[in-house]
């Protein structure tokens, strides 16, 4: 009797909520730690950026229109769906030389990140906004909003270090382009398979497997991006993406060489939020 | 109209100096080249100015870096607060000179640098004295950034000097602040003051000269954190400039504010909030209400009302306490209004100016308002920094929004009307830092200031204001 011949998973990128091939036809093969062929990865275009950032855009009214409750709820459902994969997702990770228990640790932290930023949702603003008391006869209050749309260098961590810069990014109800880790993209896209079943809506999550010098820059110097995360970007990149980045004054978050397994703290939510101040007379 | 007899404010309660030195390291330094400032109402030459090159602004770098690490950051915090309560005692003290000289090198009206830009100053640091001894309440593990290299503009010298420096020393910080080249003069006397104070020598220094001087200050690698106010043109070069230093970096800069009147607002208020947003310090205004976006239905009224209104502005005399408009600030400033004036003609809006008599010396520009303006004339996009107040109409509170948010810029905005739920409804979807609602132009030491999109990011004022200079 011969074993049965797996069916293998195509990977392509992750546009406003489907699955489509890169528009440029490229793919490149992505090894595990051994060397071994694992599978082919979509390399992304210009133009898949391009259509990423139109996608996100569309997605960001109404994903920040959303209730914090809602957000929130969205966010602990991807951690559901996460719960219920962890076996695959194990599987995945130990193709880019994790152990089994490491791969295992990692998955359940990537779980645990959701839930922990699920519930931030309705919490952030009470933290970060205030009331002022002005020396006037004014209603004075000040509230975080989203900064919009946000590009995202991914590290290369495949799995916690995804979540880790995205779960904050999107839970304030921005919307974003990320780049996927270049040697290890594949969880990404299977993560992918986990936000579109999540009940996330189409384009909040924008995910591209691909060179990350070649994209970077598209990244970095697209007019409709509001902020860019370089986590993932080596030090040269980060100066010419920050350089880049000024054409529009997006605001960047820097690489930081933050531990990842600590409580993440709030500044990589602050980073992607705007300050709103409402001034209103008080009489009668 | 009514005639008024003139009310000047004495000047002699000023005294300014022919010449004035770089205030480094405690003590007045001469440099190698001079400027001159001019009073922008007359064109007189009031004083030399001492312009810094690299080598100078080396010195005072090196000497905000001593006095870091040598005296402010072992200081109790309770001591750092004490120094600036002091300083905003001795601002108090010293107002009214300090108002005259404001208006003498700005050239806005006296009433509004003696009722507007005074007060705000000595809360400013009034406000941020009292955060020095509590800032782990405002934020977890507060430590300072360091030395702190700072540019401000020239249309609120001495308020935008507070914003930089009082949060900066509050939270254990030590500057080199670069005052506007066309206003140097309220810096200079600030130096004084922290010499009163008897501030430690080199928590501030004032190093006076044009854009290589800034230049020279944000890209020194011997600063911590950059904080500019100015132009987004000029925003972009230092964020371009500061890319991969590691430098923090927030950035306040233009706007095109829209103010958006429903046919439900309280028309003679909303005329006033207009006339406030736009001609207040001659529409040197960052947050300047240059676009008055106004419902269809009740345009031809409110702009009646707001012609009517702008016949009765005061331009001249800054000093002259019943003047409303003052001087533009400099012939620079004055070439690129009439310029932009002069497209929104090309481009086919129609432009109005009450009757009004101008100066024969110095340099003037009445309040203007264009009708007839489209989305894409450029005296719609871009900002013109002076008294041109733009209209458009809208019908729905949709198309408003959309209008309002049609912009690159996203620091202000304003609502008129008395519908409470149509204010937050607005507020909510406005993409602004500050909206003013059924009121313009309110300024508090306690409220976060800044902007979205290209008019920079990070906040001065309030807590927020705290984030920029902490670690």
């Amino acid at each position: 009797m011969t074993e049965r011949l797996s069916v293998r998973k195509t990977y392509k990128l992750f546009i406003g909520g489907a699955f489509p091939r890169s528009e440029s036809g490229r793919s490149y093969a992505v090894n595990d730690a051994k060397g071994t062929f694992l599978a082919n990865a979509a390399r992304a275009s210009r133009k898949d950026v391009r259509d990423a950032v139109v996608a996100a855009r569309k997605a960001q009214p109404g994903w920040a229109a959303r209730t914090p409750y809602n957000r929130g709820q969205i966010l602990y459902r991807i951690a559901e769906m996460l719960e219920g994969r962890r076996d695959q997702f194990t599987d995945e990770l130990r193709g880019s030389g994790l152990t089994k228990t490491a791969a295992r640790t990692e998955v359940d932290a990537a779980i645990d990140r959701w839930v922990w930023y699920a519930g931030w949702a309705d919490k952030i603003a009470q933290v970060t906004g205030t009331a002022n008391p002005v020396a006037g006869p004014y209603f004075n209050f000040s509230t975080p909003e989203p900064t919009g749309v946000i590009g995202i260098l991914a590290p290369d961590g495949p799995l916690l270090g995804l979540v880790s810069v995205l779960a904050p990014a999107i839970l304030t109800g921005n919307t974003t382009i990320v780049i996927a880790s270049e040697p290890a993209p594949l969880p990404a896209i299977t993560l992918a398979e986990v936000l579109a079943t999540s009940d996330l809506p189409g384009g909040v999550v924008n995910i591209l497997t691909g060179h990350r010098t070649e994209l970077a820059p598209w990244i970095a110097s697209h007019m409709d991006i509001n902020g860019l995360d370089l986590t993932g970007a080596d030090e040269d990149l980060a100066t010419d993406c920050e350089q880049a980045a000024a054409e529009n004054l997006k605001r960047v978050l820097s690489p930081t060489t933050n531990d990842r397994a600590t409580d993440p703290g709030i500044a990589r939510m602050t980073a992607f939020l705007e300050t709103k101040t409402v001034w209103h007379p008080v009489g009668i | 109209m009514f005639e008024y007899a003139p009310a000047p404010e004495s000047r002699d309660i000023v005294d300014i100096k022919p010449a004035y030195g770089l205030f480094i390291d405690g003590a007045f330094t001469d440099a190698n080249n001079h400027f001159k400032t001019v009073n922008p109402a007359s064109e007189e030459v009031l004083a030399e100015i001492s312009e810094a090159d690299s080598a100078d602004v080396d010195r005072a770098v090196a000497a905000a870096r001593k006095a870091y690490e040598n005296v402010w950051s072992k200081l109790p915090a309770a001591e750092r607060a004490k120094y600036l309560f002091r300083i905003a005692r001795i601002i108090q003290e010293r107002s009214r000179e300090l108002a005259v000289l404001e208006s003498i090198d700005n050239g806005k009206p006296i009433r509004e640098s003696r009722d507007v830009d005074l007060p705000l100053v000595a809360a400013h640091f009034f406000y941020y004295a009292g955060w020095a001894d509590k800032l782990e309440y405002a934020v977890a593990d507060p430590r300072p950034l360091g030395v702190a290299g700072q540019v401000i503009p020239w249309n609120f010298p001495l308020l935008m000097l507070a914003w930089k420096i009082a949060p900066a020393l509050a939270c254990g910080n030590t500057v080199v602040l670069k005052p506007a080249e066309t206003t140097p003069l309220t810096a200079l006397a600030f130096a004084e003051i922290c010499r009163q104070a008897d501030l430690p020598p080199g928590v501030v220094n004032i190093v006076t000269g044009a854009g290589e001087t800034g230049r020279a200050l944000v890209e020194h690698p011997g600063i911590d954190k950059v904080a500019f106010t100015g132009s987004t043109e000029v925003g972009r070069q230092i964020a371009r400039a500061v890319a991969g230093t590691g430098k923090r970096l927030t950035l306040e800069l233009g706007g095109k504010a829209a103010n958006i009147v429903f046919d439900d607002a309280p028309l003679d208020q909303a005329v006033e909030g207009i006339v406030n947003g736009i001609f207040f310090n001659q529409g040197h205004v960052c947050c300047a209400g240059s676009r008055l976006l106004v419902q269809e239905s009740v345009a031809e009224e409110l702009l009646d009302r707001l012609k009517t209104r702008m016949a009765t502005l005061r331009v001249g005399d800054p000093l002259d306490k019943n003047t409303d408009v003052g001087a533009i600030n400099s012939a620079a400033q004055l070439a690129k209004i009439r310029e932009l004036s002069q497209a929104g003609d090309n481009e086919g809006a129609v432009r109005w100016s009450p009757p009004c008599e101008l100066p024969d010396r110095g340099f003037w520009f009445a309040p203007t308002v264009f009708t007839g303006v489209a989305q894409s004339h450029r005296i719609a996009r871009e900002e013109i920094f002076g008294p041109v107040l733009s209209v458009l109409t809208f019908r729905t509170p949709q198309e408003a929004v959309e209008k309002a948010n049609n912009t690159p810029y996203g620091l202000s905005a304003g609502v008129w009307t008395e519908k409470g739920s149509r204010i937050l409804w607005m507020a909510q979807r406005l993409r602004a830092g500050v909206v003013w609602a059924n009121t313009f132009n309110k300024f508090d030491p306690a409220s976060p200031f800044g902007g979205y999109k290209e008019s920079g990011f990070g906040r001065e004022g309030g807590r927020h204001g705290l984030e920029a200079y902490l670690r």
